[in-house]
């Protein structure tokens, strides 16, 4: 079994980490082909990303994107998660169930809703549709590990914040803000991460006038491939890969996720 | 002055924010959705206000049943063939320690938002003739010549299989970490195999989570846009290349509509069924 096991677990990393390896190796090819094992090493293909300037506008896109939609994601988060703590009536389920649904329901959905909403109020291919379309639309995790959060709160810690005379206002900032600001940073960098990763809606709602970069090496990919394509995607995995490992560090990956259950029902 | 917290909790401001805010760029958008599922369209890539339900009497056609069919087809092969990877996946990362399976979180976690784009490329390149599979069996003299395996039906079931792999084991890891490891050890000092001891064990006390996983797993899977279109053939394109097709390409918004109201209304049932075996199982 054990023998089974390590075969089993080698074989996944592999398969999982295959793609990732393929990606980064093009992306040093020294001739504009695609070879891998790589032909050759160079970093021409990563210092001609850093000069071609629509690959930096969207770099540049992205990133106001995916800031503007975490900040977006975090406020709605908080406000429901802050209301849904300690409730148990029908309204706390229905707002938890709010929260959820734009994770569970297929993002095409999502886009088509906001491609129509957006456009009969005449903001069709603004950036600030797209970042409050992706706010809400990564509403969810911010939401959970928020819950997560406020469930922590040790009730004597407040129970003491009153007896000592404490106002409302000032349990909030000095007992509830400190304890959950750790989880509001995980779920903005969740939120940050996803929405710099999301396709569907940033092209439906601002693909013909601000490309994001997943937007931008799909649209490229029909006129051919460049190695580019593999330098920003190396880019994209390294944001990727460095957020959650940023979340994983400072927080407690493996409680976020067994929580996620019980948030869930 | 009360000396317990229990009311301590917020007004109810923060909760009518949200609801405002989520009405209004959430469900605003999904009732205009359905209000155009029912509108006209007129050729030439306009459409307008109408109650007919033309767009939803043509899902009674061969071109929506062969949508259909691939899409459930596809969706449930590579769901189940996830479901598979993801829970021996998931058993062996319960029984490992916590940096274990932190690491290995970490890894399934960052593929699970890592952007399809990527994937989808990633996949292509090693399906690719230059540069993947197709050339290294060339290479080991598997094949006579270097190929291609991308565009084709066996690429995008990879690829599809693998985006669902990480999202079945978020699901399946909180139920299989809880699991008391003395069910399974009492269960080999009695005499059974690993193998059985998971199968007799393991699995039946899981099954509810094993439902679940394998339905989101195909509403997750269904929802994959890039995917068919980078490795598969135009007769492998799901219902959510269709909708987006229609909406942006043929300029047909109320066909959209009404196909996406009808992908909605399956996921929502799938999730209410989830929830009906949970309760009966709990």
């Amino acid at each position: 079994m054990f023998k089974i096991r390590n075969i089993f677990l080698g074989l996944m990393l592999i398969i999982f980490v295959a793609p990732i390896v393929v990606v980064v190796g093009v992306s040093f090819n020294a001739k504009k082909q695609l070879l891998f094992p790589p032909q050759g090493f160079s970093f021409r293909w990563y210092s001609e990303a850093a000069l071609e300037s629509d690959w930096i506008s969207a770099v540049g896109t992205s990133f106001i994107l995916a800031l503007g939609a975490a900040f977006v994601a975090l406020v709605l988060a908080f406000s429901l998660a802050l209301y849904c703590w300690r409730r148990l009536g029908w309204q706390s389920r229905i707002l938890r169930g709010m929260g959820l649904l734009p994770f569970m329901l297929p993002p095409v959905v999502s886009a088509l809703g906001f491609l129509v909403f957006w456009s009969s109020i005449g903001s069709y291919g603004q950036l600030y549709a797209a970042v409050i379309s992706h706010g809400v639309f990564l509403v969810t995790l911010p939401m959970v590990m928020i819950l997560i959060g406020l469930d922590s709160i040790d009730r004597n810690l407040i129970d003491a914040a009153r007896i000592c005379g404490a106002g409302r206002s000032e349990v909030y900032l000095t007992v509830i803000l400190p304890i959950v600001r750790p989880f509001m940073i995980f779920g903005f960098f969740f939120a940050f991460v996803l929405s710099f990763n999301e396709y569907i809606i940033s092209f439906m709602l601002i693909g013909f006038t601000h490309e994001t970069l997943p937007v931008k090496i799909f649209n490229s990919l029909r006129y051919g491939y460049t190695p580019v394509m593999a330098v920003i995607s190396t880019f994209i995995v390294l944001v990727t890969v460095g957020g959650m490992g940023l979340i994983a560090r400072f927080g407690d990956l493996p409680r976020l996720f067994g929580a996620w259950e019980t948030v869930e029902k | 002055m009360k000396n317990t917290d229990s009311e301590f909790r917020s007004g109810p401001i923060p909760g009518v924010f949200a609801t405002v805010a989520l009405g209004l760029f959430f469900f605003v958008p999904f009732a205009i959705m359905l209000a155009f599922s029912f509108y006209h369209k007129i050729p030439g890539g306009l459409y307008e206000p109408a109650f007919e339900a033309d767009n939803y009497l043509r899902f009674i056609s061969p071109f929506f049943t062969q949508i259909l069919l691939i899409s459930t087809g596809l969706c449930s092969l590579a769901s189940i063939l996830a479901l598979f990877i993801g829970f021996i996946l998931t058993y062996f990362m319960s029984r490992m320690n916590k940096r274990g399976r932190t690491l290995w979180l970490i890894l399934l976690v960052s593929l699970l938002s890592l952007s399809e784009v990527i994937i989808g490329f990633s996949w292509s390149i090693l399906f690719s003739r230059t540069a993947g599979i197709g050339g290294w069996m060339y290479m080991l003299g598997l094949l006579d010549a270097p190929r291609a395996f991308a565009p084709g039906f066996g690429a995008l079931l990879t690829a599809l299989t693998f985006i669902c792999v990480p999202f079945i084991v978020l699901v399946m890891f909180p139920p299989l970490t809880r699991l008391p490891k003395e069910w399974v050890e009492s269960a080999r000092t009695l005499g059974a195999t690993p193998l059985r001891a998971v199968i007799t064990v393991v699995v039946p006390s899981v099954r509810p989570a094993l439902i679940a996983a394998y339905i989101l797993a195909f509403i997750y899977s269904l929802g994959s846009y890039v995917l068919p279109i980078m490795l598969g053939k135009p007769r492998h394109w799901t219902i959510t290349v269709h909708i987006t097709d229609q909406a942006l390409y043929h300029a047909n918004v109320p066909f959209a509509s009404a196909l996406s109201v009808f992908l909605i209304v399956t996921a929502l049932s799938l999730i209410a069924l989830i929830s009906k075996i949970q309760s009966r199982f709990a």
